[in-house]
Formats: structure tokens, C-alpha cells, sequence
């Protein structure tokens, strides 16, 4: 065995991101880690790669116990990592990207024809007929990746990571870099691939190993394997305990319809759709990462314009062309990347809770200390949030408890229609549950739900009604007693792309 | 041609091109006495951009190095009259002190993660400050070994003078341009105004890195200082006020990318001489206002921001496979 870990456990403040994970590469073998957002596949690289130091477990590479502490060192041990995006330098040229850190030196000063010497031959045998000493940002970025391909084999030549190396390639491109990794494999190089496309799983590799919530779900056999059984570990089959006992009895009950959404797409984002949204429903958002959910959420909510239809209520036709409109319609959106886009950590979480509250009626007429301070301490207690006040930095809380204070901002907006991107992302089982049982709560009031899931446990525990999408489209919508794991995966596993079920 | 050389070869095709019209109006801007003077001129100048070349290059900025050559002058000038040392280790203390406070700003904007504009900035102020601590007055410098560096020059054919400060400015360039392009220290600052997470992965030591960009550059700012004070025989803390300004604009005008990680040292050269050139077709000329060299320096900035604009906006479209 080339590299073996053994209960590799990293925990970050509110969140275990890796809890117990064993995995294994053998020597000429490609073997695909796969998971969902915030399944650990990250940490798990950074874990390897030297970016994150681990808390527990062990990492054997060859036969010896290693702990890289940087980038550079694990390259030394024989580790190396090509990213989607950031690899190489577009500013340098090819030769001088490729012998980075190694230049041939004359009298202190690198030597040109030799660097370029090393360059061609570090591209020997990878089917590039290109000129070494031209920038980098000639090339295409095939060309640019293979190139950050051979870099990373020659400085480190034992464990190759490819991480979402696709993700920007067209089909022919692909292919292409498909055979480079082949070629690596026949040379008796360990290479772990990171891909959210399955097809490319299927193609390219000779293991898998899905993870999910920060755990191993399984290593099997690609040829072992099907399409929806492979769907299945990512997505998750068996029931939390916690969500069970809140699970939604699921009869169809008609509801005066609240808004509508015709024809609604932008080209690149998301097809045209449709959409009715009954009042005090939760719809559930389901499909792979990449397939179009999000893209739909921020349609609706203006973060990106509509191209085509539009969105009406019951007096008419809604102005959703920027996030200022749609709040002004009465919509709210919580994003997926909470850290990023959805709390202001140095804030407090009075300061959070009132943020929105105070851009909607204008920062001319500042909402009394006093009421913010009711409103912030109301939904600490409604929400359970645990904190020593509502002073307390919003960014010293944990996931879960930030996760319900950016709630709380939306609640205290008292929209008619809630987007939640994710909402139970990277926050522990409790909080998990409380989360969902608010779900119920608030759609009693009449307040109307859109949740986005990875967790088809949550959604099916929560939705009303869930629509699946895949390859940017919507294809299926479920409702009642027709929600349950296996229509749900079957619609996402449908190769076809025509039939809805 | 590679698309990175366009800028260069625009700067030197407007410094020929601006010789060319100087050259038909006053044929005596041939001279060698003309080539003399603007090397001469501008040898401090020269040297401070070629720092600054290489702070630019990584994505950074310095604006301490005017007040550090208005320091370094009123240094000398005060450590001569007080203490009657010999100039020589005078130099070499002043080159220590720019030096280790270059690499101070530089571990600073490392360490605190702080936009090298702010940590610059206060090192300006500091700069000027100790200057106006040592001295509030313009000190003049007496001292034979100075007399000697100020008149060692080479005779010309044509009786052009090429001063000693003129061939240090020379030197200093060709030293910039083996630091810059051919040394992995250069590399690694071409890797920084690429990109600072990009250049982290392929293995830059980023502290390091960004101290010794900066102590470079406190090191040219001091080199520059004692120059200056070669050429004014005298120390004022009032001096190169704005200096680094200009820096930045011949840099630029020299065809550096202003984001970083694309430029040539060379390029700075020609950037300099371009300035003075203007500046001295207004002293030919005599009827011009000196204002106009602002002016004419102010739309070349201009134009090379946008021709830099553009030249980003085509290399990033027309992108062969």
C-alpha cells in the first residue's frame, strides 16, 4: 500500500470535519474521493497536502509515518496536489512555472538554457508540443493543467491529488487530460481524484470512497459499482434519529398559491422553469452540487437577473432584478457559504440580527437601541441561541448558533418567502434538528419555505414538496407520499434527460 | 512578439519617438553633452525607481523612499559636520539603517497582513520626521573626498560629461535587471504579483520573500540618498518631497504593470529618461512653463494605464488553445 490513513480526525470550533476517516491508495491506481460539499474531501486533502495539521489518526506513506506541515514539505515527501484554479503563475513562463523553487543556477544566476532544458524534458511524454518559453497565459487551460500536472509529478512523483481538475474543461479537453492520468497510473503513480462528475468517476477511476458529514461512507470498487447505489452513499439513506421523530406526515393539502414563478431562467444558470408557491409550503430544493440548485435560489432571489419569464403574486408582476428588490417583495435568502456571505463576524449578534431589519427602512432612520436589543434578545430565546448575550461577536459563536442568528435576521424581516441555502451545513446533529423543527414553526405562521439540501433526510423530513434538478435543469417535482430516498435518487440518477417523473 | 513585451516596446518606441521631435526642433539634443546631463540629472531618480520597479513588480508599493533619500541627505550632511568621520563609513552606516528599515516595513506588511500602501505610508512620515529631528535646516557639505566624487567624470567624445553618479545609476540598473530577471529571488518576486495564494503553493517563502523586496528597495532609497547628496552637496529634509511619485510614474511609464507581476527593470530605465527628457526640451525650448512637464508626464501615465488595460483585456480574450 502506497498511503494508508487510519482514523484521521479534524475538528473545527462547532463543527467535526473529518471524524475517523480511513483511506487507501495502492501504487498505479486512480482512486476518487466523493462527497458533497462540506463531506471533509477538502480537509481531507489539506489534511495530506500540509495545509491543515490534523488532531488524530495517523497518515503512512510508504511503510513511513508522515506529518507535513506545508505545502512544500509534503511535495518533499513525495505529495503533490493540482487545484481546480490556483496552480501555476499565468505571469511566468512555462519553463519558469515548471522549475519554480529549482532553478538551474550559473554563478547565483539562474541559467536560461538550461532551465529551459529541464522544462522540456519535465514535459517529455506528455503529448505537449508547446514552446517553454512563451507565458503561461498562452495556453489554454488543458494545456495549463497538465502542465501544473507535470510540476507536480516531478517535484513529487509518488501521490498525485487531482482536485476538481475538470471543472473548467470542455469535453475533447477532458479526454485529453484523462490519458495523461492513465499514462501516471501505468508509471505506478497513486492518484487521488476529486471530481463531482460521475460520469468522469466512472470513466477514469479504479476505486471509490464517498464521504459524508466528515465520515467514510464506503470504498468499493468502481466496477462494483452503480450510478444510484454510488448517489445513494453520497446523499445519505438511513434517518438520523433526531429528524425522525419530526418527520412530516406527507398528505397533499391544497394551498392558496402565494407566488408564481413562470418560464424563469438565465442561460448558463439554470432552463426556464416553473414554479407555484403555496402559502405557509415547504418546498425542498434537491439534486447533486453543481447541478443547478443554487443557481435557481439566486435567480429568485436577484442575485443574478432572469433572462427569461417572470415572477407574479397576486397583485401582479414582482421585481426581482437585484437582492434590494427582492427583499423589498418581501423575499429573504440565506446563502450556503455562511462565513462568506452571511454573517459579519466582528459584528455582535444584535448588531447581525438588526442588520437587514435596518437596510430595509434605511439607515436615516436608525431603529431605536432599545428595540434592538428586545428583537435580539426575542430570538435569542425563541431560537435557543447559546451565547452569554446579545454583545457576544457573532464569529465566537458555533456554526449551529450562527447559522440561527443569520435565521433570526430573516425571521425579524417577516418575509413571505424564505430562501434557505443549506441550513444545517457544518452544524452539529442537535442544532440540526432544531433548526428544522424552526422550519415547521414558522411555515405554521404562513411564512413560505424554499430549503436547498445535500441531506435528503432533511428535506424529505421538512418538504411539503420537493423538486429535483440535474444538469441545470429542474426534472422532477415529488409531492406527498411520493417523497421518499428512492424517488429522489432515481430522479437524480436518471441518465436520461427528458422524462419527469 | 511575446504579448509581455508589448508595454517595453511601446516605452522605448515613445522615448525614440520623443527624441526624434526634440532632435528636428534643437539638433543639439544629439549631443553627448545633453546624454551627459540626463543621466546625470536623473541619476537618483534612476536608482530609487529601480527599487520601486521591484516593489511594483510584486504587487506592492513604497512610499517611504522619497523621505528616505531626504533623510539620507540630511544624514550625511549632519554626520559630516558633527562628528568628522570620512564619508565612506558614513555611507555604509546610512545604507545599513535604509536597509534594515526597508526589511522592517516589509516584515510588517508580512506579518500583520497589511496593505503595503498603510505600512509605506507611515515609514514616509517616520522618514521625514527623523529628518526634520536631525536638522530643520539645509546643511551644506564640505568635504574633499566630496569635491573628488563630484567632479569624476569621463569626457565624452563631443565633451559630454558622464559623471560618476551617472555610471552608479547605469550600474545600479544592470544590478536591477540581474536581480529582477535572472535570479530566484527575482522569480519569486514576479510569483508574488502573480499571485500571493498561487505563489505560496509553488513554494515561496512569502516572509522572506517580502522583506527582502522591501529592504531592496530601502537599500536603492539609501543609494539614492547619498547620490542626491552628491549632486546637491548638501542635506535638507525639505528635499524630494513627492519624490516617490515619480518613481512610480517612470516605473509605470516604463511599461510595469501596475498590479505586478509583469515589467522590466530596463523598461524603468527608459521610463526615467523619457521624464527628463521632457524636461529638458521645456529648458531648451525656454518659452514653456516647467508645469508642462507635469502635464505631459500626467498623459503619458494616462496613456500607458490604458494601454496596459487594454493589452490585459486582449491577452485574457484572444487566448490560442
Amino acid at each position: 500500500m502506497l498511503l494508508t490513513i487510519r482514523s484521521l480526525t479534524k475538528t473545527f470550533p462547532g463543527t467535526k470535519a473529518l471524524d475517523d476517516v480511513d483511506f487507501d491508495l495502492e501504487a498505479g491506481e486512480v482512486h476518487a474521493l466523493l462527497g458533497e460539499n462540506g463531506a471533509g474531501k477538502s480537509t481531507l486533502i489539506k489534511c495530506l497536502t500540509g495545509a491543515f495539521a490534523r488532531d488524530a489518526g495517523e497518515i503512512v506513506l510508504n511503510g513511513r509515518q508522515v506529518s507535513p506541515r506545508s505545502t512544500s514539505e509534503a511535495q518533499e515527501l513525495g505529495i503533490g496536489t493540482v487545484y481546480q484554479e490556483v496552480n501555476l503563475l499565468p505571469n511566468l513562463t512555462v519553463a519558469q512555472n515548471l522549475t519554480f523553487g529549482r532553478e538551474p543556477t550559473r554563478f547565483g544566476l539562474v541559467d536560461g538554457r538550461a532551465q529551459r532544458r529541464l522544462a522540456e524534458e519535465m514535459l517529455e511524454g506528455y503529448g505537449l508540443d508547446i514552446d517553454v518559453t512563451r507565458d503561461l497565459s498562452a495556453y489554454s487551460v488543458a494545456v495549463r493543467q497538465i502542465i501544473a500536472i507535470a510540476r507536480a509529478v516531478a517535484l513529487s512523483g509518488k501521490v498525485l491529488i487531482l482536485d476538481e481538475p475538470t471543472a473548467s474543461l470542455d469535453a475533447r479537453e477532458v479526454e485529453t487530460l484523462f490519458d495523461v492520468v492513465r499514462g501516471l497510473r501505468e508509471r505506478g503513480l497513486g492518484i487521488v481524484f476529486v471530481s463531482h462528475f460521475l460520469d468522469q468517476v466512472f470513466a477514469l477511476t479504479d476505486r471509490v470512497t464517498v464521504l459524508r458529514n466528515g465520515r467514510k461512507v464506503t470504498t468499493e470498487r468502481t466496477a462494483d459499482l452503480d450510478r444510484v447505489r454510488l448517489i445513494e452513499h453520497m446523499l445519505g439513506h438511513a434517518l438520523e434519529d433526531e429528524v425522525v421523530g419530526h418527520a412530516k406526515v406527507h398528505k397533499s393539502v391544497t394551498r392558496p398559491e402565494l407566488l408564481r414563478f413562470e418560464t424563469f431562467g438565465r442561460r448558463g444558470h439554470i432552463e426556464p422553469f416553473d414554479l407555484t408557491v403555496g402559502k405557509g409550503e415547504v418546498i425542498g430544493l434537491a439534486g447533486l452540487l453543481g447541478s443547478g440548485r443554487t443557481e435557481s435560489a439566486e435567480l429568485m432571489f436577484g442575485v443574478e437577473r432572469a433572462q427569461t419569464g417572470a415572477a407574479r403574486d397576486a397583485d401582479g408582476p414582482i421585481d426581482l432584478g437585484s437582492p434590494r428588490a427582492a427583499i423589498a417583495a418581501g423575499f429573504g435568502f440565506a446563502p450556503e457559504e455562511r462565513k462568506e456571505d452571511g454573517i459579519i463576524a466582528e459584528l455582535s449578534i444584535r448588531e447581525n440580527i438588526v442588520l437587514a431589519l435596518q437596510a430595509r427602512s434605511g439607515w436615516a432612520r436608525p431603529i431605536p437601541r432599545a428595540e434592538q436589543l428586545r428583537l435580539a434578545n426575542d430570538y435569542i430565546q425563541r431560537l435557543d441561541i447559546r451565547t452569554s448575550g446579545p454583545e457576544k461577536a457573532i464569529g465566537d459563536l458555533s456554526g449551529g448558533n450562527q447559522q440561527k442568528v443569520v435565521l433570526a435576521r430573516w425571521l425579524a424581516m417577516n418575509p413571505r418567502f424564505l430562501i434557505l441555502d443549506e441550513p444545517t451545513r457544518g452544524i452539529d446533529v442537535g442544532a440540526h434538528a432544531e433548526i428544522l423543527r424552526l422550519i415547521q414553526q414558522v411555515t405554521r405562521d404562513g411564512m413560505s419555505i424554499l430549503v436547498i439540501s445535500s441531506e435528503l433526510d432533511e428535506l424529505i423530513a421538512v418538504s411539503d414538496r420537493v423538486i429535483v434538478v440535474r444538469d441545470r435543469r429542474h426534472v422532477a417535482e415529488l409531492t406527498g407520499a411520493e417523497i421518499d430516498t428512492d424517488a429522489i435518487v432515481r430522479a437524480i440518477a436518471a441518465p436520461g434527460r427528458e422524462e419527469v417523473a | 512578439m511575446n504579448p509581455r513585451l508589448y508595454p517595453l516596446a511601446a516605452t522605448i518606441a515613445i522615448f525614440l519617438l520623443a527624441w526624434g521631435i526634440c532632435v528636428a526642433q534643437f539638433p543639439y539634443m544629439l549631443s553627448t553633452r545633453v546624454v551627459g546631463n540626463l543621466l546625470t540629472d536623473n541619476a537618483y531618480l534612476g536608482i530609487v525607481a529601480v527599487g520601486m520597479t521591484l516593489v511594483i513588480l510584486s504587487g506592492g508599493i513604497d512610499l517611504s523612499v522619497g523621505s528616505v533619500i531626504a533623510f539620507s541627505g540630511v544624514f550625511i550632511a549632519v554626520m559630516l559636520r558633527d562628528t568628522g568621520m570620512h564619508p565612506l563609513p558614513v555611507f555604509v552606516l546610512l545604507l545599513l539603517i535604509t536597509t534594515a528599515f526597508g526589511a522592517a516595513m516589509g516584515w510588517l506588511i508580512y506579518a500583520l497582513a497589511m496593505p503595503p500602501f498603510i505600512v509605506t505610508l507611515a515609514g514616509m512620515f517616520l522618514m521625514r520626521g527623523v529628518a526634520y529631528m536631525l536638522t530643520i535646516d539645509s546643511v551644506p557639505i564640505n568635504h574633499g573626498f566630496y569635491d573628488m566624487l563630484g567632479k569624476a567624470y569621463w569626457l565624452m567624445p563631443g565633451k559630454g560629461r558622464l559623471t560618476l553618479i551617472g555610471v552608479a545609476m547605469l550600474a545600479v540598473v544592470a544590478v536591477g535587471m540581474l536581480v529582477a530577471h535572472r535570479t530566484r529571488f527575482g522569480a519569486a518576486v514576479f510569483a508574488l504579483g502573480g499571485g500571493e495564494a498561487t505563489a505560496r503553493l509553488m513554494g515561496v517563502r512569502l516572509g522572506a520573500t517580502y522583506v527582502r523586496i522591501y529592504a531592496f528597495s530601502g537599500l536603492m532609497a539609501g543609494l539614492a540618498g547619498i547620490v542626491f547628496s552628491i549632486y546637491t552637496r548638501s542635506g535638507y529634509p525639505l528635499a524630494t518631497v513627492g519624490t516617490e511619485l515619480t518613481a512610480i510614474a517612470a516605473v509605470v511609464i516604463g511599461g510595469t504593470l501596475l498590479t505586478g507581476g509583469s515589467g522590466y527593470v530596463f523598461g524603468t530605465l527608459i521610463g526615467v529618461l523619457t521624464m527628463g527628457l521632457i524636461q529638458t526640451y521645456i529648458v531648451f525650448d525656454g518659452t514653456l512653463s516647467s508645469w508642462w512637464t507635469k502635464i505631459i508626464i500626467g498623459l503619458l501615465l494616462l496613456a500607458f494605464i490604458l494601454l496596459q488595460k487594454g493589452l490585459v483585456r486582449f491577452s485574457g480574450a484572444g487566448r490560442p488553445a
